[in-house]
């Protein structure tokens, strides 16, 4: 299928802020300094973006499929770096087997289903499978992990993917002009957020979970969010100008406490990374941490607004 | 035809498996001997272990590699003893004691002096889950007769939880094998058992998988 000449209008707009972004990295480079992480990073930007053009290319049931795998590799890598119970062997095989049964329910349309899946017949059933094997030791940290990590990872996630069944009523662009708003205007919220925290960070905020996170940064990544919120809105969204302000805002702000949220458990466990999957980034998790919570509510917000 | 229906089932399945559904985190991967003989010594956890130390070449150094395997598991039927001999193409390991002790490696012998690489589980068996057990000394005898032979500790972790002893059902869960640097040629065994189980416990320490609550 060919994609609407909108979207591929803002996928040459990324296109050119990514070369842009090498060419800044190589002109520091020529100053003698080490690159290696933030060109690792830049390299990963490249890749992933080919990725996302590429799931789009294909269609919307491939990229649905694709958030599908995205929710797999999120879960999986939380699952991993998180204590669980050597019992919970087949609680959590039940828990994988939830993933393709809720991408089904997105891929049909199925809005009830997809609503309550995880969060009630999931959370009854994983405690249920538990309770048979009969391990009461930890018993409630354990139905509760897993079940936060479902609802997380899976059921938050998914919500990118309903988007594309949400097709914009006055135009013919299909919901991946709305699934490419918000990719786009999360990532570049913590794009933004780092480099603004980087030229002029100075005041911390959060400081006992992301000691590199600063108020100077958190605003000027607001700031700047909302503004290419204000300037896409338009081109991919049926959103009015007041209303892209508000989700220009809403994203920034929310991808800002995902990150952390995610920072908050890494700081339990103890660890940096949550995997090596994405050079430079980390694992997966690293990377979709912000989207957990947008994803979520960029979709009720323009659900509620216009459908 | 041997080499053949081993490069197509590590192919089509084994390194699907390892590196899409159960998805691994290599460390050091330059630290894997690119040529002439040598022993891997892993920790050992999973039915997984082989096949995914086996998994870290590349298919054409398949027919190279040669896992020491324990044949009253890997030999009990003939078509187990089939899979393993023309598949895997283990050198079984008899641990019951039917074949007298100075012979009981000759066959490791021959595979270093054809200059193979040999996968060794040290601890002897398949361990507690993510626990590391005591090392055995047999493969000190054979560095220590093999001296071009390198010795390459590997550690891994979190296989043991995709499919622990006595599980069949295999959940995926990320895992990290963490391959160290060719070991010190120590003539008495003590200092070389010492310097083993050392780097073990040091490779241990650069894992990021969770840990176990019970």
């Amino acid at each position: 299928m060919s994609l609407p000449p909108v979207i591929l209008q803002v996928f040459a707009g990324i296109y050119g802020l990514l070369t842009l972004a090498s060419l800044v990295c190589y002109g520091i480079s020529l100053k003698q300094r080490d690159v290696t992480e933030l060109k690792q990073r830049i390299v990963s930007w490249w890749v992933m973006v080919s990725v996302i053009l590429a799931c789009f290319a294909l269609g919307e049931g491939f990229t649905i499929a694709a958030i599908g795998v995205l929710s797999y590799l999120a879960f999986k890598e939380f699952v991993s770096i998180i204590p669980t119970r050597r019992t919970d062997h087949r609680p959590i095989f039940w828990a994988y087997i939830a993933i393709p049964i809720q991408f089904y329910w997105i891929y049909i349309g199925w809005y009830g289903m997809f609503i309550i899946f995880i969060p009630l017949y999931m959370m009854l059933f994983i405690p249920m499978r538990m309770v048979l094997i009969g391990n009461t030791k930890q018993f409630t940290v354990a139905a509760s992990t897993i079940n936060w990590l479902l609802l997380l990872t899976v059921f938050s996630l998914g919500h990118m993917a309903f988007l594309v069944q949400l097709p914009v009523n006055d135009s013919a662009l299909p919901g991946l002009g709305l699934v490419l708003f918000l990719l786009l205007l999360t990532q570049f919220n913590d794009v933004a957020q780092f480099t603004f925290g980087k030229l002029f960070g100075k005041n911390k905020v959060l400081a006992t979970v992301s000691p590199k996170k600063t108020i100077e940064g958190l605003l000027g990544g607001i700031l700047a969010t909302t503004l290419l919120a204000v300037l896409l809105a338009p081109l991919l969204t049926p959103l009015s100008l007041t209303y892209s302000i508000c989700a220009g805002l809403l994203i920034s702000l929310f991808g800002f406490i995902g990150d952390v949220s995610i920072s908050a458990v890494k700081r339990d466990l103890g660890i940096k990374d949550a995997g090596s999957m994405i050079p430079g980034h980390g694992g997966v998790l690293d990377r979709v941490d912000s989207l957990i919570f947008t994803a979520p509510l960029f979709f009720h917000f323009i659900r509620y607004l216009h459908y | 035809m041997k080499n053949w229906l081993k490069v197509l089932f590590f192919a089509l399945l084994v390194r699907p498996i390892v590196f899409f559904i159960i998805g691994l985190n290599v460390h050091h991967k330059k630290n894997l001997p690119a040529e002439g003989s040598a022993i891997l010594a892993a920790n050992h956890n999973s039915h997984l272990d082989t096949l995914v130390l086996m998994s870290l070449f590349p298919l054409k150094q398949l027919y190279r590699l040669r896992p020491v395997a324990a044949a009253d598991y890997f030999m009990k039927n003939r078509w187990v003893r089939w899979f393993s001999l023309r598949v895997l193409n283990i050198i079984p390991l008899h641990r019951d004691g039917s074949i007298p002790k100075e012979s009981l490696l000759s066959e490791c012998h021959q595979a270093l002096t054809d200059g193979d690489i040999l996968i060794l589980f040290p601890e002897g068996s398949r361990g507690k889950p993510e626990q590391l057990g005591e090392f055995k000394k047999g493969i000190f005898h054979l560095a220590n007769a093999h001296p071009t032979a390198k010795v390459i500790p590997v550690f891994t972790y979190g296989l043991g939880k995709s499919l622990p002893k006595g599980e069949k059902l295999l959940v995926p869960f990320f895992s990290d094998v963490v391959i160290g640097s060719p070991l010190d040629q120590h003539n008495d065994s003590q200092t070389f058992m010492t310097a083993l189980n050392q780097q073990m416990q040091q490779l241990a320490k650069q894992v990021n998988t969770g840990r176990i609550l019970d």
